[in-house]
């Protein structure tokens, strides 16, 4: 597994705590998960993914992504509605761990009030609640 | 005691390395209060040559063949296996294995269970199968299930043709939940009655077994077609008796959504009703809602051949509550047992025997009818069909008793409205001049 | 230590079934025709499935292969935690094979079918008084059906009082079966982390247990090998608000003759035949997880049960309509029954023996290895141990290089990273029918193996080189399914 130095985080995404990013393009979020859940995770083999035109809440249930003897769940980093999902994980469940950050999105989504993305941590907060999370 | 190797000498030198003096020290973090204090109330250890001679005492009470004619079906049958097969399946190295944790040195058990998988497929017309259920009653429960998971539904039809055995076994699944069983009756032709099944609006799924309960063979192309009349139901065709699809066409080439029942048939012992073999196979769709094991074909890291457990993130041990089952230990020595008996048979052996299974029950069913009893039901059957008796029909069964034949089993403790009816059940294991013996003692 | 106890001899190669035959051939005899055939409607007819055709050699053959690939108890010492992979006497199998039992028809009358009746009326009487419970139902196929089957009990228990419960306590060393099988029953899991020695503390369960919990599913001894010392005390929190108590008996081989489950609180219990009372796993099974209740819950056990009559005849009863219902279309796995009464009959009352004798291996192999692995409870442990990689992670050897590596010591490897309480597990389970030779093989080949992960940890991470595959591309297996052929 990296080291968190060896980690990509980049700049210009939003973290959540539960490993999720998003980040705006134009007034929809695109939502993923960040190099440290994908390290985390090992192999990713399935990605479960919701419905475009689905609602849900912050915190909800969106998805589950497997590796090959564990299941994590993934939440809604923002409320909102979901506009699309990454249909071409559904071949390639491995792009979540090539590229997390962009061929690996997994939902775009409509937020319902867009000023929640300002509520998730930034990079350096994120590296902070992983340093911690280490100790 | 032969099982136990310590010697007296053994164990005083392990009670030392581990700081004990008695064996019942090791036992010091258990509180008194949880302790048994008489000695075990068993009867005094047998030999093995005592043993044979009890065991074969209780077994001798038993009705089996050749002594008894035994004309039961109803989802247990009398077939013969080769003795190559028993022998085979008397394997240590099959039988005392565990579940292939380790693959490396469990490919035995994983090649042939994946080759158990890819023969149900082909039997059934399906897409995957797994690698076995309890029976083929927890199959059909678990199916139902499953079509609950899919289509998000809360009511699942059954047909009352269905092995009644097997309904009380789906009604004690779905009795804690929120969800509903709802049976479908049969018509005077002894198949599902079509017009009776309702609206699908809310149906999860709708199963019927083919052969039925009374041996008919549904018309599982019209029931298909009615199923999917909704774009979301489930079609759930259950069996008893596989054998048949050596002859008939699968419950795949109808447009089965999931097919699943019991496996017994294919050269497993009836044994007094298990263990068996739940069959259970789908639409390749449905695979992440399946429940139980499933093995796949991969490679090791020198690029050889090799087969593994996967998609095990459906199962209780990685996702606990939110498992597609709880079931972890199956009937993988039954399944190993099908798969070497149906190699055994091949492509050519299973039509050749279906047709000759088909070909028994005719003849029965034909001296029946040419006798003067009623044959209750008009619709084809296969293996097993139901005969009217002459009224007091109760003391003509048990004078066959007496002499050793159990004329089929009597239908009105499972059916109420069908007193004198008989379920009668040959194979290929049934001579002509036992059957001809049948006929003659129940018509006169 | 010699590393070569396990060699690779002469493996063959064996193709899969259908890549091999010819059509035409068939390993079976078919019965002589002594019928005309008879008409049938061709619009049911199909084309019979693509089978391949097989002589009786190629099917033998093919078999034998197999067979020789897999590792079993029959090869060696099995150690796998918390599955009791003790040695199943053949005798066993001769007994279930008896034609009176393999042949007999489940739905034989009763007056015909007088022996099996009587073996499962017996069976029951035993493992009641092994168990100390009152009642038992030998309907369940396997542990998690009587988990489910125990479930039902319990919903049915708490309907009757008029107050159905929503959820269960689980603690978080229980097997995936245990919240599995409650959420069939619609329960609700609460999980209950154990306390710093590995157990129940009766302070968190009474924390957690309300009147909307239908009680708690308790495995003891538990996953850590470790007798859940505060049952009793568990138990009184837990009946105190009206709930019940589960007892998984998966690890019953640790305390048969030795603790009395009534005694210790518990209301409901599993066993698994094909754990404690010897009967072969099959590679998965089948097994038969009998469940044995106290007298108050003996009316919800499944039906039929097998009762004697005044008039000394053995029979079904049906008639307990509190009963939740049916668990298998037919009796259970009675050839599993049979095999395990044979092995009762056998021991009789050197089961005590046998399980003092698995929990002296059990120690005595914690006792040897501690140091070497790191343990991280410890205490006297019942019949398994559990020890980690912690030692050897520095070294970036882990539980899963481990387990590869002993498969080429002739060892079939532990139960490893469960229970999922303790990072990196290695949990051993010796049994009773493992000699002090062998066990001490086991502690050396252990020993060799962190001795290895020190100097030559290739060899490990490497492992197995020996057996008929090596390490298996399992992310491949589960991304791209390829579930038939």
């Amino acid at each position: 597994m990296k080291e968190i130095s060896e980690l990509q985080l980049p700049e210009d995404v939003r973290y959540a705590e539960d490993h999720e990013w998003a980040k705006s393009q134009g007034d929809v979020l695109r939502v993923g998960i960040s190099d440290y859940a994908q390290d985390q995770l090992g192999d990713i083999v399935f990605v479960e993914l919701p419905q475009a035109g689905d609602r849900l809440k912050k915190g909800d249930e969106f998805g589950t992504v497997e590796s090959v003897k564990a299941v994590s769940e993934l939440f809604m980093p923002v409320s909102g509605e979901i506009t699309a999902v990454n249909g071409a994980l559904e071949d390639a469940p491995e792009l979540v761990n090539t590229a997390p950050y962009s061929d690996g999105w997994m939902i775009d989504v409509k937020p319902d009030d867009p000023s929640e993305l300002d509520a998730l941590m930034d990079r350096d907060a994120y590296l902070d609640m992983l340093k911690g999370s280490e100790q | 005691m032969r099982y136990l190797p310590h010697t007296e000498q053994e164990i005083a030198e392990m009670l030392q390395a581990v700081g004990a003096e008695h064996l019942n020290d090791l036992f010091s973090t258990i509180p008194d209060s949880c302790c048994t204090l008489q000695q075990l109330d068993l009867p005094d250890p047998l030999t093995e040559w005592e043993l044979n001679e009890h065991m074969s005492g209780l077994a001798a009470s038993m009705a089996v063949a050749p002594e008894a004619k035994v004309f039961l079906g109803a989802g247990s049958y009398d077939h013969y296996t080769p003795a190559a097969a028993v022998q085979l399946l008397s394997r240590g190295e099959f039988v005392t294995a565990y579940t292939p944790y380790q693959p490396e040195v469990s490919q035995g058990t994983l090649q042939a269970i994946y080759e158990y998988q890819t023969l149900v497929t082909r039997l059934l017309g399906m897409d995957v199968a797994n690698a076995s259920m309890y029976d083929g009653a927890s199959a059909l429960a678990e199916a139902l299930l499953m079509a609950v998971r899919v289509t998000r539904r809360k009511k699942v039809a059954v047909s009352e043709a269905v092995h009644p055995l097997y309904r009380r076994v789906v009604n004690t699944y779905f009795h804690p939940t929120e969800f509903e069983v709802v049976e479908v009756p049969y018509g005077k032709d002894g198949r599902t009655d079509l017009s009776r099944i309702g609206s699908l609006e809310e149906m999860a799924a709708v199963a019927v077994q083919s052969p039925n309960f009374f041996g008919c063979i549904e018309d599982l192309q019209a029931v298909s077609e009615r199923v999917h009349t909704d774009a979301k139901t489930l079609f759930i065709v259950g069996f008893t008796e596989p054998l048949a699809y050596g002859l008939l066409k699968s419950p795949g080439g109808h447009g089965a959504d999931i097919a699943c029942g019991e496996g017994q048939s294919l050269g497993i012992p009836r044994s007094f009703g298990g263990p068996g073999l739940g069959m259970f196979a789908a639409k390749m769709t449905y695979v992440r809602q399946m429940p139980g094991r499933l093995i796949g074909q991969t490679m090791d890291k020198d690029g050889r051949r090799a087969f593994v457990l996967t998609l095990a993130t459906r199962e209780q041990h990685i996702r606990r509550e939110k498992a597609t089952s709880n079931i972890c230990s199956n009937q993988g020595l039954c399944a190993t047992a099908s798969a070497i008996y149906m190699a055994s048979l091949g492509g050519t052996g299973i039509r050749g025997l279906a047709r000759l299974n088909y070909d028994k029950a005719e003849y029965l069913k034909t001296a029946f009818h040419d006798a003067g009893l009623a044959v209750a039901f008009g619709s084809p059957t296969f293996n097993e069909f139901v005969i009217r008796f002459p009224e007091g029909s109760e003391q003509t069964y048990r004078r066959l008793l007496e002499k050793n034949i159990v004329a089929g089993l009597p239908l009105v403790r499972y059916y109420p409205n069908l007193k004198d009816h008989y379920l009668l059940c040959v194979t290929e294991t049934a001579s002509k001049e036992d059957m001809d013996t049948l006929v003659r003692e129940v018509a006169s | 230590m010699n590393d070569t106890v396990g060699t690779n001899g002469l493996i063959f190669n064996e193709p899969l079934l259908w890549e091999k035959g010819a059509p035409g051939r068939t390993g079976f005899s078919m019965p002589r025709r002594d019928v005309e055939p008879a008409a049938l409607d061709e619009t049911l007819a199909g084309d019979g499935p693509d089978f391949p055709d097989l002589s009786e050699v190629d099917v033998v053959r093919h078999y034998v292969r197999l067979s020789q690939w897999n590792f079993s108890v029959d090869s060696g010492m099995y150690p796998l935690g918390s599955c009791t992979m003790k040695y199943n006497p053949k005798t066993n199998e001769r007994q279930a094979s008896l034609p009176g039992f393999a042949g007999a028809h489940p739905l034989l009358p009763e007056e015909l079918a007088q022996g099996a009746l009587q073996l499962m009326f017996e069976l029951q009487e035993y493992l009641a008084r092994i168990t100390g419970m009152d009642a038992v139902s030998l309907q369940p196929a396997a542990g998690a059906h009587g988990e489910l089957t125990g479930m039902l009990i319990l919903h049915a228990h708490h309907a009757k009082q008029g107050r159905p419960r929503s959820k269960i306590l689980i603690p978080d060393t229980a097997h995936g079966t245990n919240p599995a099988s409650a959420s069939l029953c619609g329960f609700h899991s609460v999980a209950i982390r154990s306390n710093e020695k590995g157990v129940l503390d009766p302070a968190v369960v009474a924390e957690a247990m309300d009147e909307d919990t239908a009680g708690i599913m308790v495995t003891n001894p538990n996953t850590l090998g470790l007798f859940e010392e505060n049952i009793r005390e568990v138990a009184e929190i837990v009946h105190g608000k009206g709930g019940l108590v589960y007892a998984d008996g998966a690890n019953m081989n640790a305390v048969m003759g030795v603790v009395n489950m009534a005694d210790s609180g518990v209301d409901v219990l599993h066993l698994n035949l094909h754990k404690t009372f010897s009967t072969p796993h099959g590679g998965g099974g089948p097994g038969a997880g009998p469940v044995c209740v106290t007298r108050e819950l003996e009316p919800y056990l499944p039906i039929p049960r097998v009762a004697l009559g005044e008039d000394g005849r053995y029979r079904f009863s049906e008639d307990h309509p509190d009963s939740v219902g049916k668990m298998h279309a037919f009796h259970g796995n009675f050839g599993i029954l049979v095999r395990a009464y044979s092995y009762i009959r056998s021991m009789g009352g050197h089961l005590k023996k046998a399980s003092q004798l698995a929990v002296l291996n059990a120690n005595y192999i914690k006792e040897k290895l501690k140091g070497t692995y790191h343990l991280p409870y410890d205490r006297p442990c019942m019949h398994e141990c559990v020890f980690t990689d912690k030692n050897q992670q520095a070294h970036k050897i882990s539980t899963l290089d481990i387990a590869k590596r002993l498969m080429e010591y002739g060892f079939h490897p532990p139960t490893i990273y469960f229970p999922l309480v303790v990072h990196g597990a290695i949990m051993i389970e010796p049994t009773e029918t493992e000699c002090k030779a062998d066990v001490d093989r086991f502690v050396e080949a252990m020993k060799a193996i962190a001795e290895e992960a020190r100097t030559q940890p290739d060899l490990l991470t490497e492992a197995p080189r020996i057996p008929k595959v090596r390490r298996l591309d399992e992310v491949t297996a589960a991304r791209k399914p390829c579930l038939s052929g």
